[in-house]
């Protein structure tokens, strides 16, 4: 019997996930809010403790693969700066970024009622990655001589009085690959910018002990993060609603991993006697 | 200051929809896989790394190369070339016709008998990444977290226990990966504790990857829910969300 169960048809438990992402979904049912993470709670924090007109950076290292995670992230951080009245600026060291940036800022500006080259601005693409950050640090508007829309960055109100990290009060990396400890390598640690991250789950592991260190001040993990992100902020998104789909799919996930080691271990007992 | 073009339209169909169809056809050509590799799947996979490949190269000729060489280089070329003096230009120019002619040199590849052309810029990109990393990487990953690693372990209380778990998770951990003694007495002790700590970080991050591979399964159904679904006139009652 055990044989049956863990050799069946593979299929039948992506039909099972399939099903369990897509009910929430169709009866919208969320589930209460647990207690904030930390390093959640940290990152909202201090946003909330710098003075109005502070710019803050966001860097779009995530690309179209990774948004249903970094997208809520984005908006709900977005909204959180812009909502303060905080400059904000999007730069990215990857080239799906600038796209991703117009996506999560653009209707959250548009709700706030703030305008483009004034409130926020989307400095675009450069390549270079470690020799960007370090030119960032000696002078951002030579590092970015042109913006996304191909505006000049010294006629930008936004960037009115901002040299290099000094002027910056916080930079939050967005993130699915390796971009952060480049970030904290080449930024936060020789020129002592305030940095915090917010990356996919997979990714997540790996950042922790950034904060141990100091390296970052806070960190937002997978959708989870970005969830508790929102009800932080107040405003309704994408991760409280896709936690409920995540939830359920983690319990079956749970139950199939118990049936599978029962099962191996019940076949493996059977083997063993039969020897 | 001007943002991203609204709707146009092609053949009186909003080139939004038009992407929205685009991408939900994509996304269940992909999905198919689920039921067996098909002709299909082959398809979307194939033109998705096509498109990646022109869209950086796109961005990075008109957010890197335009502004950053093309631009400054063009900038203050006429008068020097009408005053007939050629040399002006190459000197006042040099910090930007060096580099953009050690990028050229990689093309070398393309040319039989000139494949050793590109070594230079690649030998050029090694140094410089190496001579920026390599004490950088060393102060920020190896010496910040040693000094991480060294907190108070008393009181127990307050936050000490976290501490003695942190150094005893990292000296036991080590152990597992120290080769030369071999791992018998107190070595093997450790070194167990230390399979330990892996195998309690391998399951988080097992856990964590659980939480990523659904959320891009849920970012996906909510798309087809929510933003394709209204285009075919299925109303699902979407969540609200900004």
């Amino acid at each position: 019997m055990w044989e049956k169960l863990l050799y069946f048809d593979r299929r039948i438990i992506f039909l099972l996930i399939g099903a369990a992402v897509l009910i929430p979904f169709l009866t919208q049912w969320t589930l209460p809010h647990g207690k904030i993470t930390a390093t959640t709670q940290s990152l909202f924090d201090a946003i909330e403790q710098l003075p109005v007109g502070t710019p803050v950076m966001i860097s779009f290292d995530y690309g179209p693969s990774s948004m249903p995670e970094v997208e809520p992230m984005a908006k709900a951080l977005a909204y959180h700066i812009l909502s303060r009245n905080l400059r904000l600026m999007a730069v990215t060291l990857v080239i799906t970024g600038p796209q991703m940036a117009d996506r999560a800022i653009i209707p959250v500006a548009k709700q706030l009622g703030k305008k483009y080259g004034k409130d926020w601005v989307n400095l675009g693409f450069k390549p270079g990655g470690a020799v960007l950050l370090t030119q960032m640090g000696e002078s951002i508007k030579r590092a970015y001589p042109t913006d996304a829309r191909n505006n000049p960055t010294i006629k930008l109100p936004v960037m009115t009085g901002v040299e290099n990290y000094d002027d910056i009060g916080l930079v939050v990396d967005l993130a699915s690959s390796g971009a952060p400890t480049t970030w904290i390598v080449y930024a936060h640690d020789p020129y002592r910018v305030n940095m915090a991250a917010g990356v996919t789950a997979v990714e997540a592991v790996d950042y922790y002990k950034f904060l141990q260190t100091g390296q970052l001040i806070g960190l937002l993990n997978g959708l989870k993060g970005a969830a508790e992100y929102e009800f932080l902020v107040g405003r309704k998104g994408f991760g409280k609603l896709g936690m409920a789909s995540q939830s359920v799919a983690h319990l079956l996930i749970i139950v199939l991993v118990i049936i599978g080691n029962i099962g191996y271990f019940t076949i493996e007992r059977h083997r063993s006697r039969r020897r | 200051m001007p943002e991203p073009s609204g709707i146009t339209e092609i053949l009186g169909i909003p080139t939004d929809i038009i992407g929205l169809w685009v991408a939900a056809l994509l996304t269940l050509a992909i999905y198919s896989f689920l039921y067996g590799d098909n002709p299909v799947y082959k398809f979307a996979e194939h033109l998705f790394v096509g498109v990646s490949a022109a869209y950086g190269a796109a961005i990075v000729y008109h957010q890197a190369l335009v502004p950053k060489l093309v631009q400054p280089l063009s900038a203050g070329l006429i008068q020097p070339l009408l005053a007939g003096n050629p040399a002006a230009i190459v000197w006042s120019k040099a910090t930007l016709l060096i580099p953009g002619m050690l990028g050229l040199l990689i093309f070398g590849r393309f040319f039989r008998g000139y494949q050793w052309l590109s070594r230079w810029p690649i030998a050029f990109v090694m140094g410089l990444g190496a001579g920026l990393s390599i004490p950088r990487s060393i102060q920020s990953l190896i010496l910040e977290q040693m000094h991480g690693t060294m907190q108070p372990v008393w009181p127990l209380t307050g936050g000490g226990f976290d501490n003695l778990l942190l150094i005893v998770g990292v000296v036991c951990t080590l152990a597992y990966f120290y080769f030369s003694l071999p791992h018998r007495g107190v070595m093997r002790w450790l070194s167990r504790i230390g399979i330990w700590f892996l195998m309690i970080g391998f399951g988080a991050g097992f856990g964590n990857t659980v939480m990523a591979r659904i959320s891009l399964l849920i970012g996906r159904i909510e798309f087809l829910l929510y933003e394709w679904l209204p285009t075919i006139g299925i109303h699902l009652g979407g969540p609200g969300i900004g």
